[in-house]
């Protein structure tokens, strides 16, 4: 089931486009905003609203890597692997913060506060390694400096 | 030196609101455009200053738009389409522009969409760059309200729309085929040319994708002209480019400097050459897809036309450098990694080809190369090279690998008859253990 809110903010993406198919990628970001997460019940009548089958929503939905099929955390953390932040020790920082977190790379910790997740290249390679937190880009990282950062998140 | 794409950027500040904006010349190109000149006069100008994408694959981009249909009887409505989608490694240039000057984004649309007549533009940003989003609705709300976006152009019967998309992230969506597809609420696959975009592209319709930085040139060569702005490059190719460098030099950045800077320069007077204790070994001077250059390739000037004659390519301009603390197998293997991960299944060449690559690499890191591996290297680069898959991601994914085998293979031979990493154990840096 959709809210009112959501059927409200997906209309309005879906304005932007001759076709309501091509605002899906659009609309299940309108559902994660509210509930972290694309559900199989959001998916069933988001695909309903958009006049696309089940199967070809889900098919959209599994290709695109920031599209979650599955709950995550209260903070998403995504760290880039990428060859910039390779070269400036990115293993190093991702083995502190899954030994840190408790938990491995695509795992959400026991809490529910945090995801942690692989990224590709987030472009702030002037400032590698980088991560970003939900909607927060964090650069020039240490393993100290994450620690504070991560406390910045509740 | 002039800086027609940066001039308007103020660094750790907000961009220039729209009368900001106009106060500094902007807004004055896409006037001139709609109110004096033809569409197809545009074009020329387009095609005379030699101005080739910067996306990576340095297209003529008058070349590009000469293969939109036009006139009355040509399809309609014609797209527009920003490849915002920055996402290949190391590539880090235009998120500096659409932070720093999103109303010069908007500008470039209404600018190149009159000269291919097209009525609804849109932005495909990639995800990740909130505060580009964020930005750029602010512009285009701005620019929609005082007229400069929507119907009736000032004051003439070209009528233009421009909306933002954001995509959910995968690397493959900057293809542009695949990006119309994703546009249209699809799986991103790269579809099968010909036919053309600029034929039959979104829902069918004559459509352009551009590469941000490229559009970012339309408005300036329009105001200047050609003779300014190809005045401005070194050598044939004209105008300015973004240049970025990454990876342990001193001052890793972007700057927009003269259309065939060297290598050199970029590298010792704009990054400030090598940090302490590190030599340098070569580099990718344009993400992750060209080819290693090395030293004796450094005073090549940074251009479309130079690269080549070093076996690789300019790309998209923005070097990755690769220091003697840097192992080139972990190196090659983190860059075999990204393409395996982000080849979208649709042809087996490179789904296949990819991820077998990316394995026998990780069996050098590890310890367990075998004397054959190169040799199954070598027939990679070339079974998934250049024409044997739909896009140009799988043989993108090769340069790097057919090139470091070439200027670094005692190292990977290292691997195999040490059978380990040889920089591992020194712990110099930590980038080397993966």
């Amino acid at each position: 089931m959709l809210t009112d809110q959501e059927r409200e903010e997906i209309e309005a993406e879906l304005r932007r486009y001759p076709d309501k198919r091509a605002g899906c990628v659009e609309a299940m970001k309108v559902v994660q905003r509210h509930h972290g997460w694309v559900s199989d019940d959001s998916l069933k009548s988001l695909a309903l609203l958009l006049g696309m089958t089940c199967e070809e929503l889900e098919g959209v939905a599994t290709f695109y890597n920031l599209i979650f099929r599955k709950p995550v955390g209260r903070h998403v953390i995504l760290l880039c692997d990428s060859i910039s932040c390779w070269i400036k020790g990115c293993d190093a920082l991702r083995g502190h913060v899954t030994s840190r977190l408790g938990i491995a790379m695509g795992q959400t910790s026991a809490d529910g506060r945090f995801t942690l997740l692989p990224i590709v290249c987030l472009g702030a390679c002037d400032h590698a390694p980088v991560m970003m937190i939900d909607d927060d880009l964090h650069g020039d990282l240490t393993t100290e400096q994450i620690d504070h950062i991560v406390e910045r998140y509740p | 030196m002039e800086r027609p794409l940066t001039q308007r950027i103020r660094p750790q500040a907000d961009p220039m609101n729209l009368a900001e904006y106009e106060d500094t010349g902007g807004y004055e190109a896409a006037r001139k455009a709609v109110q004096t000149m033809a569409p197809q006069d545009v074009q020329r100008l387009v095609t005379d200053s030699t101005l080739r994408g910067r996306g990576g694959a340095g297209f003529a981009t008058g070349l590009k738009w000469s293969f939109v249909p036009m006139g009355l009887d040509a399809p309609r409505p014609k797209y527009l389409v920003a490849n915002a989608d920055e996402m290949e490694p190391g590539t880090f240039k235009d998120r500096l522009l659409l932070e720093g000057d999103p109303h010069q984004m908007v500008e470039s649309m209404v600018v190149s969409a009159y000269a291919i007549q097209a009525e609804v533009g849109y932005i495909f940003l990639r995800s990740e760059y909130k505060r580009a989003a964020r930005l750029l609705h602010k512009a285009i709300a701005e620019a929609r309200s005082h007229g400069y976006l929507g119907r009736n152009l000032f004051g003439s019967d070209f009528s233009f729309d421009l909306h933002l998309h954001t995509s959910a992230g995968r690397y493959i969506c900057g293809e542009e085929t695949a990006l119309l597809n994703s546009l249209e609420g699809k799986r991103a696959i790269p579809r099968s040319k010909p036919p053309y975009p600029q034929t039959a592209g979104l829902w069918g319709k004559p459509t352009v994708v551009q590469n941000v930085e490229t559009l970012y040139n339309v408005p300036h060569i329009v105001r200047h002209g050609v003779e300014w702005y190809r005045g401005l490059g070194h050598g044939h190719e004209g105008g300015t480019k973004l240049y970025g460098v990454s990876g342990n030099v001193k001052r890793p950045g972007t700057w927009e400097l003269p259309m065939g800077t060297t290598m050199r320069t970029i590298l010792e007077e704009y990054a400030g050459g090598m940090c302490e204790g590190f030599s340098f070994r070569g580099l990718l001077p344009g993400g992750a897809s060209t080819a290693f250059v090395t030293e004796e390739h450094l005073d090549l000037p940074m251009d479309f036309e130079s690269l080549p004659r070093a076996g690789s390519r300019m790309g998209t301009g923005t070097m990755i450098v690769l220091d003697d603390r840097t192992c080139p197998v972990g190196f090659v293997r983190n860059l075999e990694h990204f393409f395996a991960q982000e080849s979208c299944g649709w042809c087996t060449p490179c789904w296949e080809g990819l991820s077998w690559t990316e394995r026998i690499l990780e069996g050098l890191e590890e310890g367990r190369g075998r004397p054959e591996d190169l040799d199954l290297l070598t027939m990679h680069t070339r079974l998934i090279g250049p024409g044997r898959t739909f896009c140009a991601l799988a043989p993108g994914a090769m340069d790097p690998l057919q090139s470091a085998l070439k200027h670094f293979r005692a190292d990977f031979e290292r691997h195999i008859h040490e059978r380990r990493c040889p920089w591992r154990e020194q712990g110099a840096t930590i980038g080397a253990r993966r």
